[in-house]
């Protein structure tokens, strides 16, 4: 079948299912979904449509980014707007359902909001994150089925693979490079340019790869599109493939992500049964066929020549460079390496062309970013927004603020590579260059929202923890210098820091900046000097006063139950303390913690009731009334407060 | 060789006859090797080197180098604390160190009865439901310490429910 005729027959199957008479019902079962109990709720509604004899179609979708209400359904029924539902539960699915599709109600109560703007249900567009908002990459994703590539063409899939066969390639890879895109893994290198040069080297076969091995902690974009819309990296990486002239393609995907690892390779098979990939594509003489490559735990194979080793079967450590990978990469042969984000952005820019593009984005940075937001956020999720719109608008507007009424801290951008930006950056457009200049980098797009309950240095410790056990060990410097780095943070996070130790942090970290070979060790001491150059404060507090202002540093603090907040009858923390510390003083008739026996789980601040709030963290642990201290580790120094000056829960005494 | 060993390197030679003899298999074979054992005997490894024609050291280093490789048996439930940024802001040390206090093992360790093996991942990309552990490849949203309770009690209830149907029978 030629590619016009399959393509007349995915739009109108498209057709039938989106407008036709027949109710859908969508279920979001990409990862973050499944881990909110999706499946069950997919059973369950499968179960209802049976036992009802409901005449509906069923299918799973990916990620739709509202991740905060996860599970997520969407029900169109004719003459209803689709209408999303969160937060569903298998109970609540099943009524839904019935309400909907056999009573036609609704459900008010229980909407989210109506994907189409109408008059009975307010929609997303009503949002006010919706003026931010703009969404190319993420089109697709929680709308289509990704194991059907039917959905994909259905809704313009693979056209501009057949534009781009009618092109020449010189003519796609001078249209990327007109387009200015630039490498979304984070790095943001002009990708027409990297094309060029690989294209023009010489050697045969050459070889495109797209990295999916997105390995900082925090990040989820490049799975979210990998699980819900598979079939947007395939055709990015076949037209990238055509423009560089490579036979072969690899997606490296990491082996965290089994779901993205089965719908790829699901996606591709598909592909290939289409005639999409293989032999003689699209009756062009072009043949390309990809394999998927799965990593295997290994943060530093997200850089170009240690992911290269790695296909090839070796440790994954980088080497030098130049050779260049686009001129000697796999194999010893030309390679490209494009970050997923960037490949599912090809299609988009061969069919609507390069002015398009430039019409979104700053002056250097085109297009639009997709953050992953998570942290102290309320509305985590996958956010799609053009380049340029500012930290604030993103974290206040499109992520709806701080949870728990508490206030902002910082964000932290970039995973171990980035860095901590404080109140007074908020106000940072998002591009590849400004938040280079703040010390952070724009990384692949993780973004994890702090507040003031969060200890900078802490998180400092836990980057330098991550790269510490994540440096390949090559580069002496970065072996060596972040160890170093990681005791004196622990030191400090203990009590046990000195005033000096904060010289030698910055002067270790230029050491290991200049002394490291690959992207981990450059940027690995980011962390740890945006903080420094942030929030030196807090440094100099746990180093001189032995205290956590955020009270999160768990040898720093002490839970201590408030004699006259607690409601003698009730028995909450006791009962949930998951190591029996907690006791009733029958004599005083007060609730005392072991200290000695305290694993500071948090357990019990969480179970006491909100009207009492008598549960609070100290710091230092000296800080509690001796009376009240069992299992002390006598004699207490420092100062001993009254207990009866506090601000409330988690206020601490200051 | 016990019987158990020579049955698995019987096993292991049927994965390897249908792969091409090629040093960039290796990675793939492996991640078979241990999907079908959960470890990678020591036995298996001396296998597939000789099988590559390459050195067993160049086997050990790539076994050793990657996180996702482990060189000794797991439980029959494998416990994955995730140690990504959002859950560690929201307690993800706190998590880990419930499992460790309960099961009494520290990560990369299986307990003696071989029930449970913890250990940590980097992030698996779950951040809007932090804290997350991953048990048998089902991700658990919001896995604080009683939550991490509730999951053992329900696997010590099943495991007693199906004791019980056992004796039935």
């Amino acid at each position: 079948m030629k590619f016009e005729e399959i393509k007349k027959q995915a739009e109108s199957r498209w057709r039938e299912i989106w407008n036709g008479q027949m109710p859908v019902i969508l279920v979001g079962t990409a990862t973050c979904g499944r881990a909110a109990g999706a499946l069950d709720v997919l059973q369950a509604i499968k179960e209802t449509v049976k036992k009802q004899n409901l005449h509906c179609l069923i299918y799973e979708v990916g990620c739709m980014g509202h991740c905060y209400a996860e599970p997520l359904i969407i029900l169109r029924k004719p003459g209803f707007p689709s209408i999303c539902y969160g937060h569903v539960t298998p109970v609540l699915a099943e009524n839904l359902v019935t309400n909907l599709i056999l009573n036609d109600d609704p459900s008010l109560e229980f909407v989210l909001a109506a994907l189409e703007e109408n008059d009975l249900i307010p929609s997303f567009s009503d949002f006010p994150r919706s003026k931010y908002e703009k969404r190319i990459l993420l089109k697709n994703c929680g709308r289509i089925n990704p194991e059907e590539i039917e959905h994909y063409i259905g809704n313009g899939g693979y056209n501009s693979s057949a534009k781009a066969l009618k092109m020449k390639p010189g003519e796609i890879v001078a249209e990327v490079k007109k387009s200015k895109l630039r490498g979304l893994g984070g790095g943001g290198f002009p990708a027409g340019e990297k094309w060029d040069v690989c294209r023009r080297a010489e050697g045969e076969p050459k070889y495109l790869i797209c990295n999916g091995d997105e390995g900082d902690p925090g990040a989820f974009m490049d799975r979210a599109i990998l699980e819900s819309d598979p079939h947007s990296v395939i055709e990015g990486m076949l037209i990238a493939g055509y423009a560089i002239g490579a036979r072969h393609g690899y997606i490296y995907i990491r082996a965290e992500y089994p779901l993205a690892v089965q719908r790829v390779h699901h996606a591709i098979r598909q592909a290939e049964e289409t005639k999409l990939l293989g032999e003689n594509i699209l009756g062009s003489d072009f043949s390309f066929d990809i394999k998927l490559f799965q990593g295997s735990g290994a943060f530093v194979c997200g850089e170009a020549t240690a992911l290269i080793a790695s296909i090839e079967g070796k440790p994954g450590m980088p080497r030098h460079r130049p050779p260049r990978v686009a001129v000697q990469g796999l194999f010893g042969k030309p390679t490209i390496l494009n970050n997923v984000k960037t490949l599912a952005y090809v299609p988009h820019i061969i069919e609507n062309g390069a002015d398009w593009f430039l019409q979104t984005g700053t002056e250097k940075s085109k297009g639009t970013a997709v953050f992953a937001l998570a942290g102290k956020v309320v509305n985590t999720g996958l956010v799609e927004v053009p380049m340029g719109t500012t930290l604030r608008q993103l974290i206040f507007q499109v992520g709806g603020g701080i949870t728990k009424g508490k206030r902002f801290k910082a964000v932290q951008i970039g995973g171990p590579s980035g860095g901590c930006l404080p109140e007074s950056a908020l106000d940072l457009p998002i591009d590849f260059d400004s938040l280079q200049e703040s010390g952070a980098m724009m990384g692949s797009g993780g973004m994890v929202v702090l507040d003031e309950d969060d200890c900078m240095v802490e998180v400092a410790r836990y980057f330098l923890d991550f790269t510490q056990k994540e440096s390949c060990g090559k580069c002496t410097l970065c072996r060596l210098g972040t160890k170093q780095m990681l005791d004196i943070l622990e030191d400090i996070t203990k009590g046990r820091g000195k005033m000096e130790d904060i010289e030698t942090l910055q002067e270790l970290a230029e050491d290991i900046k200049t002394g490291s070979l690959c992207g981990l060790g450059r940027t690995a001491p980011n962390p740890v000097l945006t903080t420094l150059r942030y929030f030196r404060d807090e440094y100099e507090v746990h180093i001189k006063e032995g205290r956590c202002p955020a009270l999160m540093c768990q040898t720093l603090i002490a839970y201590y139950i408030l004699p006259e907040k607690c409601a003698r009858g009730c028995d909450a923390c006791v009962g949930t303390c998951t190591v029996e510390a907690i006791s009733t003083d029958k004599k005083r008739r007060i609730k005392i913690i072991d200290q000695e026996k305290c694993v500071k789980c948090n357990t019990c601040l969480v179970a006491c009731p909100p009207q009492y709030d008598a549960v609070i963290k100290v710091s230092p642990p000296t800080r509690i009334p001796r009376p009240n201290y069992v299992s002390l580790p006598s004699p207490i120094d420092g100062e001993v407060g009254d207990g009866g000056e506090k601000e409330g829960k988690e206020g601490g005494i200051v | 060789m016990t019987n158990e060993e020579v049955e698995i390197v019987e096993k292991t030679r049927v994965i390897l006859e249908g792969t091409a003899r090629k040093r960039e298999n290796l990675i793939p074979i492996l991640q078979r090797i241990q999907e079908e054992f959960g470890y990678l005997p020591p036995y298996v490894m001396l296998e597939v080197a000789q099988f590559l024609n390459i050195p067993d050291i160049d086997v050990y280093s790539v076994a050793t180098f990657y996180n996702q490789f482990r060189l000794t048996p797991p439980g029959k439930h494998s416990i994955r604390v995730c140690m990504g940024t959002a859950c560690h802001v929201k307690g993800g040390q706190i998590t880990l160190a419930a499992w460790q206090r309960r099961l009494k093992i520290g990560p990369g360790e299986t307990t003696p009865d071989r029930e449970f093996d913890i250990d940590t991942v980097a992030c698996v990309g779950c951040c809007a439901m932090a804290p997350v552990t991953v048990v048998d490849k089902k991700v658990e949203a919001k896995a604080d310490p009683t939550r991490v309770d509730g999951i053992l009690l329900n696997y010590q209830l099943q495991k007693e429910k199906g004791e019980k149907e056992k004796e039935k029978n």
